[in-house]
């Protein structure tokens, strides 16, 4: 129906998603109830285990980091009209060259050491997601399926680059070595005392820098001009003389390089080594972060820090009560990302409607271009 | 409003007693229509008489689709009444309104591309489940209508083989054998050539002498003159007038449209052409399917002219206009500009373009000139991103660039004055205004025009003719690329013929007439092709 008028812009971002996540919340009850267990306790169960104290709201922050860095990796593809779904590919991949730089620099500062280990896991996540922006610009090979490839193919590599190459001799686990004690980051935990023993780290401020520096690239620059009238038009990107093979390229690989950044946090932040899976499928919840954020930085935190309290309450969750089974907590969180994500669209007719019925009076000095629309 | 009988197709026959019954086929009585703050149909009273054509004349944005639209069951009006044949009826859907013998044929064709006619006729009209007997059926109908209204087209040919006028055949049709007697035509010619427009109007003709009734909606006034016998002229959604076509002239009608006197002829002086500014030589260009569309072209065109381009859409001028603005790759030839060789090759070809100082004002603004989606400030510097204006560095002077756009909003006129409305929400006028002031205001000495008035209501035609005529007295060179012959013959100081891409003749517009050049745009003057290219070639300096 044409008569349905845009919703206003605090309802499309703060209402729409607040209705989808209760829906998602009331469908994960009803499935909660019918395993026999009170919904409302595991509610609290997760809220309590996300927030409740500085040891599990560490922990979301730290599941946030990662979403925050996948999120925005689809987003600015996203922007540019590309889908990437390699997030997870070049994620995992990423670790290879922040290893490669932390090992040899294991024995000097961790300050020396984190922003190298940032330039590495930029330049190997973002040289993953470059070779299917190259594939797309010059060959037409959609990013959509190459990239998906390359999860596969990068899955193979990191497979056989760690249990053959980095895995020390004489250990057991498929892992590279550890970086020397005196070469680790410290975790925020060392300075904030709330945090203690919580994997959340310094890699948290890069999540936040790279948030603010994705709001600039795409609203402030002449860049994120050409990469939005790409996505929005690609006619009229050529049409104005942008070079849309570059910009897909260059999209690509930042967006490579902003997955890529989940690598730091997980290598240099927390496991001091490289390990099999370490990604956990992060570049997937990006998708659903970036889905949820509207690709806009400020609303990808919001879904971030939801994802990171899902990931981390869940993970309570089966503690508290233990007739739920972690693959329960798997249900609800996909039950979230379907409501929040693939069907985020549901209620906005509906609420439109709503909103309609509450208009404010037509104003007598109306654009007449609105009218313009109809013939 | 009441609602009678479901089954209105029965009621439609029956007379309901009156004496107007049988005068008139629709009658919409004080019909009017709000959607949010805009109030898009306003009072309307209108009867149309059966057995008449009548036309529906209005600017974009006037109503003419929504009233259209409420006749035909997509909307529902707020308020009035609509009687069909004497009777008033609550039209719900547009089967409702197919019931009561009311049948659309809208602007953009509604059919399955790879489907026959035959199959696109009994589309959403099948009877059973088995397919057989409905398409039997529907052959019979077809040849039957085909013979009443000579209508011919073959059942079998498949939609995306046939020409465009075919496939408007096939929508009446499709209308005809749902028992339509009322039609409705939506801006029927825009995807017309003038021979095939013609024929529609034949057929028209013959369907009203037949006793249906159409109503045809149109902002061509030439149309409006040559097939209706009513016309009705709406303006800002209500009716203003409704008159006998034979009591009325085009100047008449247009100041009706826009509410005050409205030159239809262009006010041009002589024009005074200096040096060769573009000069495009031996020009090969294919389309993306590899075949070539622009077959060895050469041309130029001299500071203060406007050199005109006629020709049947679909003649190589599309490709001739990307080609020349660096937006596709050239085969073979070159374009040169002031002299110097213009380097196109590229995906940033129009980049490059630009900066050596050529505009280009493309065919279809809203696929290629604009991002729709964008605020108008960010459209306004579409393709000059990167000018020293919009700030240093990699970061873009927001504010600097919505002041620049505040000014042309207000130079060139464009409503709504508000640089940050999102670009859709600008009528086709004020869309093509914010292209044109874009790329006329960074004063190129090159600028290319193509459609410069498509989907343009008259009062913006008028000032968009006359800003390009401004260009021409300041001494730029202007490539015009139009279908309307109208708009070539009144702009253009030379005009050349493009037909299966070759430059087929040239001509004067002072003294060409209509029926030469529509010769040449149907490819018969054919044999003038080599005369023609020896004088193109004998111009090139």
């Amino acid at each position: 129906m044409s008569t349905l008028r845009p919703l206003p812009r605090w309802a499309d971002i703060l209402l729409l998603p607040i209705i989808n996540l209760a829906l998602a919340f009331i469908v994960s009850g009803i499935v909660v109830f019918s395993i026999g267990q009170n919904p409302l306790a595991a509610l609290e169960a997760i809220v309590g285990g996300a927030f409740g104290n500085g040891y599990n709201f560490g922990y979301t922050l730290y599941y946030s980091t990662n979403f925050i860095f996948t999120g925005l990796a689809v987003a600015v593809a996203a922007h540019a009209g590309l889908f990437n779904i390699g997030g997870n590919g070049q994620a995992y991949i990423a670790g290879l060259g922040v290893i490669l730089v932390a090992l040899p620099m294991q024995f000097m500062p961790w300050w020396l050491t984190f922003p190298v280990a940032i330039l590495a896991g930029a330049a190997v996540g973002g040289f993953w997601a470059f070779i299917p922006g190259w594939l797309q610009a010059k060959r037409g090979s959609h990013v959509v399926i190459t990239t998906i490839m390359f999860n596969f193919i990068a899955a193979a590599i990191m497979v056989y680059m760690v249990v053959n190459v980095l895995k020390p001799d004489g250990v057991m686990a498929p892992e590279s070595a550890m970086i020397a004690p005196e070469g680790r980051m410290p975790k925020l935990g060392a300075f904030i005392p709330w945090f203690k023993n919580t994997d959340v780290n310094f890699t948290l401020l890069l999540a936040l820098a790279c948030l603010v520096g994705v709001y600039i690239l795409i609203w402030h620059t002449r860049f994120g001009y050409a990469m939005r009238a790409l996505g929005h038009n690609p006619t009229a990107s050529n049409y104005a003389g942008m070079s849309n093979s570059r910009i897909i390229m260059i999209v690509m690989t930042l967006s490579g390089a902003l997955a890529g950044m989940v690598a730091v946090n997980q290598v240099v932040g927390v496991q001091y080594r490289l390990v099999l899976d370490y990604v956990a499928d992060a570049g997937f919840v990006g998708i659903a972060v970036a889905l949820m954020g509207r690709n806009h930085p400020v609303g990808i935190l919001f879904a971030a820090l939801l994802f990171g309290a899902l990931y981390q309450g869940g993970n309570e969750l089966q503690y508290v009560i233990p007739g739920l089974s972690k693959e329960m907590v798997v249900v609800i969180q996909a039950l979230v990302i379907l409501f929040t994500g693939a069907m985020e669209g549901m209620f906005r007719p509906g609420l439109q409607r709503m909103f309609g019925l509450f208009a404010p009076a037509p104003k007598p000095d109306a654009p007449p271009a609105v009218a313009a629309k109809e013939s | 409003m009441t609602s009678n009988t479901p089954s209105g197709a029965t009621s439609a026959q029956r007379p309901s007693g009156a004496a107007d019954a049988s005068e008139f086929a629709i009658e919409l009585r004080k019909i009017n229509k709000r959607f949010g703050p805009v109030h898009a149909n306003r009072d309307i009273d209108l009867a149309i008489r059966r057995g008449s054509v009548h036309g529906i004349v209005g600017e974009n944005g006037a109503g003419k689709s929504t009233l259209m639209s409420i006749l035909y069951g997509f909307y529902t009006a707020d308020s009035g009444e609509i009687r069909v044949n004497g009777t008033t009826h609550a039209i719900t859907d547009s089967r409702h309104a197919l019931a009561l013998g009311i049948g659309m044929v809208h602007q953009h064709f509604m059919l399955v591309d790879n489907f026959t006619i035959l199959e696109n006729v009994i589309l959403g009209a099948e009877d059973k489940a088995l397919l057989g007997p409905s398409l039997e059926r529907a052959r019979k109908e077809l040849v039957r209508l085909a013979k009443d209204y000579r209508l011919d087209v073959d059942p079998d040919a498949v939609i995306e083989d046939v020409s465009v006028g075919t496939q408007q055949r096939v929508e009446i049709l499709k209308a005809l054998y749902r028992g339509a007697d009322v039609l409705i035509l939506d801006e029927p010619t825009g995807v017309l050539t003038p021979a095939e427009a013609d024929d529609l109007f034949r057929v028209l003709r013959e369907l009203r002498d037949q006793g249906k009734t159409i109503i045809l909606i149109t902002h061509k006034l030439r149309e409006i003159m040559a097939i209706t016998d009513y016309v009705s002229v709406m303006r800002q959604g209500a009716i203003v007038e409704t008159l006998k076509t034979s009591e009325t002239n085009p100047e008449q009608l247009a100041e009706l449209m826009v509410g005050r006197r409205v030159l239809l002829r262009v006010e041009k002086g002589p024009a005074h052409p200096g040096e060769v500014l573009l000069s495009v030589e031996n020009l090969v260009v294919k389309d993306d399917l590899g075949v070539t569309r622009v077959k060895d072209v050469s041309f130029t065109v001299r500071a203060g002219e406007i050199v005109g381009i006629a020709g049947v859409a679909g003649n190589g001028q599309s490709e001739l206009l990307e080609s020349v603005s660096g937006m596709r790759d050239q085969s073979a030839g070159i374009v040169r500009l002031k002299g110097k060789p213009l380097s196109l090759e590229g995906d940033d070809g129009a980049h490059r373009a630009r900066q050596a100082g050529l505009a280009h004002v493309p065919e279809d603004r809203q696929r290629m000139g604009l991002v729709t989606a964008f605020e108008e400030w960010e459209n306004s510097i579409l393709g000059y991103e990167d000018d020293k204006a919009y700030g240093k560095g990699i970061l873009l002077d927001i504010d600097a660039a919505r002041a620049q756009a505040r000014e042309r909003i207000k130079k060139f006129d464009i409503r709504p004055a508000n640089e940050r409305l999102k670009t859709a929400n600008f009528s086709g006028g004020n869309q093509q205004k914010i292209v044109l002031a874009r790329e006329m205001e960074r004063n190129p000495d090159v600028l290319i025009v193509g459609q410069p008035t498509r989907g343009v209501d008259i009062g913006a035609i008028e000032f968009i003719h006359n800003q390009i005529i401004k260009m021409r007295d300041a001494g730029k060179a202007i490539l015009l690329v139009s279908v309307e012959l109208d708009e070539i013959r009144s702009l253009a100081d030379r005009i050349l013929v493009m037909f299966d891409g070759q430059i087929v003749g040239e001509a004067d517009p002072a003294t060409a007439t209509e029926r030469d050049l529509g010769l040449m745009m149907a490819g018969i003057g054919n044999k003038a092709a080599p005369q023609a290219r020896v004088a193109a070639e004998g111009q090139r300096e």
